[in-house]
């Protein structure tokens, strides 16, 4: 048994655990996108960051990839992981605007607007799509392809895959994929209710219910371009 | 590689193919062959490296990635083709599509950038009328940018088939494609001084080899006896270091493995080293003045050794 400090408390997991799994043994909520049970960790939305260590030494960690070690402190919540959490949401905002999921994890930590140009790139290359076709489908018929700013997640060549069985598992686990915002149309709003007072594109009459997290609205800036 | 990768045996279908010169090496077989596709020998575990120099091998011999030998080389892998076209797409050493002849890489580093590389390469894309990354329709040129040759001092830099030109002006860019169009690895025998003529005798029992009745490049021709596919003939070398010209009895095909006979006491010319080009038999020679020369024994093949200081090991 190892142990760590969580947050102060003292505790002892198995060697292995990683700290998000120890952290989510013993209640601390870390948020995380790309991080499924079931599926390796992968720390590509760095959403799950944590400080580690003390003073000048002190550093953030992915806490999904980074296994316990013996006296380890690890705090969960500091102001500088904060901070970075909320950098990281208005970037993953920027390039997915539409998605729900990401949505509501900014709404969730307080960032309402979005001060970076939106980019609609409508994949945030979590790598979730590709996990779940190799590990859990055992298909191995998507994965990623060029580098840099170039990088995307298809299959090879970008033509149909005779590998795939169309399981569709990749879409089922995509956070940008599905949950879509689907903006000046309310019936089909996944969401149902929005944390925006005056939604701009909505009928007020109408859907007084409706709100939306966001400010400037998604719809409203996409109608704009 | 060959530490990590258990071979299942030598090549077989090499020995179907005389002009294999992997065929005695079971450490450095090919890996995709254009007509006998059927060996790349299937690695034991599936994570085992040596994809990227499979990928290079194929892209050295077609000059590009064709999607049919991804597959291949998927399968005879053990690997998904999502891995290799990761891996394909990821370098831009690698190319999906087919290049021209000729490949023209004009550097866009820092460097090169402040002397006026963008205006070198608007230059070329405007003379081969294509932009960087695409080839001319009829196959000579592909045009490409490059973030840094690593010779900032000497800029802007443009490679053309692998050999360098320093601080290009726009008005050099024509000449630079006429050159690489008439073919850059000419030497000229008259004006280099890499070029000049060498003596050399037989390893075996020291009788001179040079023929003074038969000229090649204006000096007396090496003549040796040669044997390849039941063909005995002789062969005549140009006595230049440098130059590659030959003669022969019989025209030798590309690519052929010619076994090399001293014309006077018949022992076959042959030593113990392998060429570092393309792995085929060395020809040993002493050259007069003290010295080994040694020369490829596959036909096209430019690999040669001169020694002045060596001996002979058997």
């Amino acid at each position: 048994m190892i142990r760590l400090t969580i947050n102060g408390l003292e505790i002892s997991v198995e060697e292995g655990t990683t700290i998000l799994e120890a952290a989510k043994f013993y209640g601390f909520p870390i948020p995380t996108l790309c991080y499924m049970e079931g599926l390796s960790p992968y720390g590509a939305c760095r959403l799950c960051v944590v400080e580690i260590g003390e003073g000048p030494k002190a550093r953030l960690v992915t806490s999904c990839t980074y296994p316990v070690e013996e006296g380890l402190k690890v705090r969960t919540a500091s102001s500088r992981v904060i901070k970075a959490r909320k950098m990281i949401l208005e970037l993953l905002l920027a390039s997915c605007p539409q998605s729900k999921t990401i949505q509501d994890l900014a709404a969730a930590h307080n960032v309402r607007r979005q001060r970076f140009k939106q980019e609609y790139e409508d994949c945030i290359l979590c790598g979730l799509c590709v996990r779940m076709c190799e590990e859990q489908m055992m298909a191995k018929a998507i994965g990623f392809q060029g580098r840099g700013e170039n990088r995307s997640i298809g299959t090879p060549f970008n033509i149909k895959s005779d590998i795939c069985r169309l399981c569709g598992g990749c879409i089922y686990i995509c956070p940008a994929c599905q949950l879509r915002c689907t903006y000046t149309e309310p019936e089909k709003a996944i969401c149902g209710g929005c944390a925006n007072l005056s939604p701009p594109c909505l009928e007020k009459e109408q859907f007084d219910d409706m709100m939306c997290y966001m400010e400037p609205c998604v719809a409203c800036e996409i109608k704009k371009d | 590689m060959s530490d990590e990768i258990e071979y299942t045996g030598i090549c077989k279908t090499c020995s179907h193919a005389p002009t294999c010169a992997y065929r005695k090496r079971s450490d450095k077989p090919i890996w995709y062959c254009e007509e006998f596709d059927n060996y790349i020998p299937a690695p034991k575990k599936s994570t085992s490296s040596g994809l990227i120099s499979i990928l290079e091998d194929i892209q050295a011999r077609y000059g590009y990635l064709p999607e049919g030998s991804l597959r291949v080389v998927a399968e005879k892998t053990n690997r998904s083709l999502v891995d290799i076209y990761g891996v394909a797409t990821f370098y831009r050493a690698f190319s999906l599509k087919p290049r021209g002849k000729h490949l023209i890489s004009v550097c866009l580093g820092t460097a090169c950038h402040v002397r006026g590389a963008p205006a070198i390469a608007e230059e070329f894309q405007q003379q081969l009328g294509i932009r960087a990354g695409e080839t001319t329709s009829d196959k000579e040129f592909t045009l490409e940018t490059v973030n840094c040759l690593g010779a900032c001092a000497l800029g802007p830099i443009v490679v053309a088939d692998g050999h360098y030109f320093s601080s290009v002006k726009a008005s050099m860019v024509n000449s630079i494609i006429e050159k690489t169009l008439a073919g850059l690895d000419k030497v000229e025998i008259k004006t280099d001084q890499r070029v000049f003529p060498v003596e050399v005798s037989c390893s075996r029992c020291n009788h001179s080899l040079m023929d003074t009745r038969h000229l090649i490049d204006g000096y007396p021709s090496i003549r040796v006896t040669v044997s390849f596919n039941h063909k005995h003939g002789w062969l005549a070398l140009s006595s230049l270091y440098g130059s590659d010209n030959v003669d022969s009895e019989y025209p030798i095909p590309l690519d052929t493995i010619v076994n090399f006979f001293c014309p006077h006491c018949h022992t076959e010319l042959i030593g113990s080293s392998d060429c570092a080009e393309c792995g085929a038999p060395m020809i040993p020679m002493i050259v007069r003045g003290g010295g080994v020369v040694q020369i490829c024994s596959r036909r096209g093949c430019k690999g040669h050794m001169l020694d002045l200081s060596g001996t002979i090991i058997d």
